[in-house]
């Protein structure tokens, strides 16, 4: 036979003894994605992701509405962490539009951030927990998370999609008695935090299950343009809140959380470390912060962006996120890119998986920090 | 190659545009005050007294940038030199060579994202790679914009008509999904590249790759 295949099509020869897994999409270990794995008895032989499940064409629909009806929808890629993947799209816009954001708004933004952030690492420490077998880690995390989101519905009114973070600003200011009450809860869940080390973290089942599995070397993972936790996990110090510092961040007390060993354990460790960060950075915040002043920038109706472009990223709980927006002079952007962690993390799983046994990959998938939504866009 | 956008020297821009304002501002007959309290709550700072003073072009930027126009000359131009961003634009004839030497010579190590602009009234689609550096301490805040453009036809044959560029792959390894992410988006086959299959898009897919202009959302 040969019949000429069009491009982006290919034949797959088979093999009596290798066997070809469908992990997911519906599979609640994959999350909504599909891993095509081919195992080898109990090992895996190699690993296709294929991603794209969830895809909603985010950058698509940036095209047809304008700078701040964009909102809303760009941070539905990933709702637990809407703050910070909407933080890059109003920095950049700021940047094309040429506004000035007032003082107490940009601590306002690093404290949502910083809450933001740990419910995204909390709500993924409660599935990584549950699919490793633990349930205890599942039930500690989605109760602890509950302290933040009701900080940020008292901020912004709404418990999960906050859109709270616009260009210029912030949507509203601070309700009054908000600094003490966070302080508590702060402090609170730091005491919380410490409890985890010894539930979850020292527990020899998850160390034998995790420690020297799915390691990525210093180098592969600087080669694979990897991001986050990941990245950090196999000793490659880079975060972007340090080396490209936005908004306040270059006047808080913190610091990034580096590990050497690249498996599956330090991965998963390094993201409840930085918790400990985002609570250092926020009671930091809230002894700086302006007690009063104008939170928001307010832009003129249907602002246009001139012939520029802007490339902007912060730090998210899962990496860096990149926003490339081009405008042509019109209310609506030309065309918005955004680069988010989950995508660029995606590369390392075949290497990760590559010769691990099948049991071990939910903890190797899990610990890379993985959001199938936010990867589809 | 023609350029479909207006991106000139950033300098060059930003006085085009506060002249614009300035005029407009006469021509509606707005007393300089007036002027002056408009711009101010449009939240810039573009009241036709002050004049304008073109941004210095930053100095670490600018050797990069030389450093790249010195070897190169006229196969790439330099789009702008920004604080922390350096655009530069080639033909893909050239991408493969002048990738190499940004990533041997200037240190940059992995690439952010692809993306693909599709502009159909220069019959273009511009492919921008955004580098950065983890080994490099000082490169730790710069992005390096490395942009080409390539014929676009207006029925497009995925990977088997004009719209075709050098993959980057063997140069920066990260950018392996993302190209597989502009082809199906924008149908820019990369050659060279090893798996250059469909990453998002389901298998049958069969209209035109999604992220062009004249692929339109329903209803809008």
């Amino acid at each position: 036979m040969t019949t000429q295949l069009p491009p982006g099509m290919h034949l797959e020869t088979v093999d009596d003894k290798i066997m070809t897994l469908n992990v997911g999409p519906q599979h609640p270990g994959s999350g909504h994605m599909r891993l095509i794995i081919k195992v080898d008895g109990d090992y895996i032989v190699s690993c296709d992701p294929d991603p794209g499940y969830v895809h909603r064409g985010e950058e698509k629909m940036a095209e047809y509405r304008n700078y701040i009806q964009n909102i809303p929808h760009l941070e539905r890629p990933v709702i637990h962490d809407s703050s910070n993947i909407l933080y890059p799209y109003c920095l950049g816009v700021e940047e094309l539009l040429g506004i000035e954001v007032p003082e107490r708004a940009k601590y306002i933004r690093v404290i949502a951030a910083e809450l933001n952030r740990c419910i995204y690492i909390l709500y993924w420490l409660a599935i990584y927990g549950i699919f490793l077998g633990h349930s205890t880690m599942f039930m500690w995390p989605a109760g602890d998370r509950e302290l933040f989101i009701d900080l940020l519905e008292a901020m912004s009114g709404a418990r999960v999609t906050h859109a709270y973070l616009v260009p210029g600003g912030v949507r509203n200011d601070l309700p009054s008695n908000f600094e003490e009450r966070c302080l508590r809860q702060v402090e609170y869940f730091e005491k919380r935090l410490k409890e985890y080390e010894a539930i979850f973290y020292q527990n020899p089942l998850l160390k034998a299950r995790t420690e020297g599995s799915g390691i990525l070397s210093r180098t592969d993972a600087i080669r694979l343009g990897t991001t986050g936790s990941v990245l950090r996990a196999s000793g490659v110090d880079f975060d972007v809140r340090k080396k490209e510092p936005y908004d306040v961040y270059e006047n808080l007390d913190f610091q990034t959380i580096v590990m050497k060993e690249g498996d599956s354990y330090a991965r998963s460790r390094i993201p409840y470390l930085e918790m400990f960060e985002s609570c250092r950075i926020i009671k930091d915040a809230l002894k700086k912060m302006p007690k009063s002043g104008s939170v928001r920038t307010k832009l003129k109706p249907n602002p246009k962006g001139g012939n520029d472009e802007v490339y902007r990223r912060v730090e998210s709980g899962r990496g860096a996120i990149g926003y490339y927006i081009v405008s042509n002079n019109r209310p609506e952007p030309y065309r918005v890119k955004i680069s988010v962690g989950s995508f660029r993390n995606l590369i390392c799983m075949p290497y990760l998986l590559k010769g691990e046994k099948l049991g071990n990959m939910p903890a190797v998938y899990w610990g890379l920090n993985y959001w199938p939504v936010e990867a589809d866009r | 190659m023609s350029s479909g956008t207006d991106k000139d020297v950033e300098v060059k821009d930003t006085t085009e545009e506060h002249s614009d304002n300035s005029e407009n501002a006469k021509s509606d007959s707005m007393s300089k005050d007036e002027a002056k309290k408009f711009y101010e709550e449009k939240g810039l700072d573009l009241s036709p007294d002050v004049p304008v003073k073109p941004k210095p072009i930053p100095a670490f930027e600018k050797s990069l940038a030389d450093k790249i126009s010195s070897k190169f000359g006229d196969k790439i131009r330099v789009d702008y030199i920004r604080s922390d961003r350096i655009r530069v634009t080639t033909k893909r004839e050239d991408i493969v060579d002048v990738a190499k030497f940004i990533r041997d010579e200037l240190k940059y190590d992995h690439a952010e994202s692809v993306s693909g602009v599709d502009y159909p009234d220069s019959s273009e689609i511009e492919v921008i790679y955004h580098l950065g550096s983890y080994t490099d301490e000082k490169l730790g805040r710069q992005i390096f914009a490395l942009a080409t453009r390539v014929p676009r036809e207006d029925v497009p044959n995925p990977g088997s008509d004009a719209t075709r560029t050098p993959s980057l792959r063997d140069v920066f390894y990260s950018v392996e999904f993302h190209e597989r992410e502009c082809f199906e988006m924008f149908g820019v086959y990369f050659e060279g590249h090893p798996d250059m299959r469909r990453l998002l898009l389901p298998e049958d897919w069969a209209d035109i790759p999604p992220f062009r202009k004249d692929f339109k959302i329903k209803g809008r």
